[in-house]
């Protein structure tokens, strides 16, 4: 088994977690000196750098959040005068402004040096080539594993986005033995080979990959390998962190959140810690950045963390995978609805757009829950009995995957309103008075 | 020859809400799509407007284009005015084949009244009712 960083990736926890205190600590006083953003955060509770002498002391920063990040657009958050900065990169935003993120030349090591260790994990060396179909630009997953893989010795084709048949001709015609870019992709990649006949297994020697960039399921993983004979790691990160930062190792079971680069917290909904592998809000903490702070940043996601030691004997805590995200969790009936459950029942049925809506509505406190789903046009028939089979199938699987009840109508194609980059739109009804 | 007795209706898909149906019948209205029989019927998800219309081929292009969703079903018209029996022996014969009747509904023109009725296999049905005896609509007549 190779490691990038053995003696720091074995350490033992109570070691990591006393560094990663040190850690935390030269960071805020850091932050509260150079970040007037920070340095205002901490005085509003009252919270010098030194007195934060525990994690529990440390949970009483506030939070950062995306809107703080796009309210001081373009760069009000950096602490660096641009002479001391080699990059930027810009996150692209559906709403309001974009996210202006800047790194420090040691930034982009410590990114490089998470990936590096992340590829380590899985068997990659100097003797891989990479085919990277991460979009290069302003998007941070092209140059970020790009880099990486560089510093590591792996040759890196930097062929980005777009263009399948140049991909699949280049797959084959070099010696290409892993790839990096989004699982979609990855998917439309396996669907051309089908159609021309190629075989990834028989007719490339493509071994191993990188996705992420985008949320998906185990499920899509597992589908994925099968089709291609390829292992597919997942990858997590965000441009306020680096970029695409944390990755799983042979195991495949969780990402490696290195404790020396990060402290993750998982919350539950009153703000208290959640117990190891219980599944909460994460917020998370970068713990040597220069260019651009990130204190108590809440990502929007949900998932777990433990710090069981993982079978690979790396002794990092390890973050499972993306299960929703908190800014469009639904309570129905004291439970929690994600609609990338429901879009992922949708998906299901060949016979369904991908176009929904969710009503919310409630009577005498009692909450019921409508979705509104677009039929495709060849699917539509004068048949009613069969239409009614439709919309049973349908409310029957939602009941399996969310454990409450939906009613589910179906609606003629092209009916329910579209939104930029979203397909779908809840509408919450409910009257508490 | 049954093609000369199959008979193209348009299936018309209307979303239950408020003046759908109206708007619709104006768009039909204002494109010279003219309907000589129809009929509405209504599941739980949305109403179905099914209308035997002059020149079914030019009618459908005209509703497609106007954004309505359009669908082509093959029926048989059975003729009723001077049999008042044949409504009776076209279903009798169906069941004796084993066809399905999925619908119909009626329609009273100047030289012809006659009633339309959608079965799961109108080539057959076709086939099996004018061995009967039973006169049917061709698309001519209409
Ligand atoms: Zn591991």
């Amino acid at each position: 088994m190779a490691y990038w960083n053995k003696e720091l990736e074995t350490k033992p926890k109570e070691e990591l977690q006393k560094m990663q205190l040190g850690l935390l600590r030269n960071e805020l006083r850091t932050m509260y000196d150079s970040s007037k953003f920070i340095h205002d955060k901490m005085k509003s509770v009252g919270l010098l750098p030194e007195d934060i002498d525990s994690f529990e002391r440390f949970r009483k920063v506030p939070f950062m959040k995306k809107t703080d990040l796009r309210d001081n657009y373009p760069d009000n958050l950096f602490v660096k005068p641009y002479h001391e900065l080699v990059r930027l990169h810009v996150s692209s935003g559906t709403t309001g402004n974009p996210i202006v993120v800047g790194y420090t030349q040691n930034d982009l090591d410590n990114w490089a040096e998470s990936l590096d260790r992340g590829m380590t994990s899985f068997g990659m060396s100097k003797d891989d080539i990479l085919q990277n179909f991460h979009g290069y630009g302003l998007f941070t997953g092209g140059l970020g594993v790009h880099y990486a893989a560089e510093k590591m010795g792996v040759t890196v084709l930097p062929i980005s986005t777009g263009n399948t048949e140049r991909q699949i001709k280049m797959m084959q015609d070099l010696p290409i033995t892993s790839f990096a870019g989004t699982p979609s992709y990855m998917f439309h990649i396996a669907d051309i080979c089908d159609q021309k006949g190629i075989d990834i297994r028989r007719d490339t020697k493509v071994r191993y990959a990188i996705a992420g960039g985008e949320p998906w399921s185990e499920s899509m993983r597992q589908k994925l390998q099968e089709r291609t004979g390829i292992k597919v790691h997942n990858c997590y990160g965000a441009s306020e962190f680096y970029g695409p930062m944390f990755l799983e190792c042979n195991e495949q079971d969780g990402l490696h959140v290195w404790a020396d680069l990060a402290y993750v917290e998982v919350l539950d909904r009153n703000g208290d810690q959640c117990a190891d592998g219980e599944r909460g809000e994460l917020v998370v903490t970068m713990l040597k950045k220069e260019a651009f702070p990130l204190i108590r940043y809440k990502i929007g996601d949900i998932s777990s963390l433990t710090w069981e030691k993982c079978g690979c004997g790396r002794t990092h805590p390890r973050l499972m995978r993306i299960s929703g995200r908190t800014d469009d969790m639904l309570i129905v009936r004291g439970v929690n609805v994600f609609p990338s459950q429901i879009e992922g029942v949708i998906g299901e049925f060949a016979f369904l757009t991908p176009f929904y809506r969710i009503t919310l509505t409630n009577e005498n406190f009692m909450d019921s829950m409508t979705i509104d789903v677009e039929i495709g046009e060849d699917s539509l028939t004068e048949d009613t009995v069969s239409i009614d089979r439709m919309t049973r199938s349908v409310e029957s699987r939602l009941k399996d995957v969310l454990n409450i009840k939906a009613v589910v109508h179906l609606t003629l194609p092209g009916s329910l309103e579209r939104f930029e980059g979203k397909s779908c739109h809840v509408k919450d009804l409910r009257r508490y008075d | 020859m049954p093609e000369e007795n199959v008979i193209i209706q348009l299936s018309i898909f209307v979303n239950n809400e408020p003046g759908r149906l109206a708007a619709i019948a104006r768009t039909l209205k204002e494109s010279n799509v003219n309907m000589k029989a129809f009929n509405l019927a209504e599941s739980a998800e949305f109403g179905i407007l099914r209308a035997i219309v002059d020149d079914p081929e030019e009618s459908f292009e005209k509703i497609r284009q106007k954004g309505i969703i359009v669908k082509k079903t093959q029926v048989i018209g059975i003729v009723i005015n001077d049999a008042p029996g044949s409504l009776f022996d076209a279903a009798d014969v169906c069941g004796r084949e084993g066809i399905n009747i999925e619908y119909g509904y009626a329609y009273a023109g100047k030289n012809l009244s006659a009633f339309f009725i959608r079965v799961d296999e109108p080539h057959r049905a076709v086939t099996a009712l004018k061995e009967a005896g039973i006169a049917l609509v061709k698309g001519t007549d209409i």
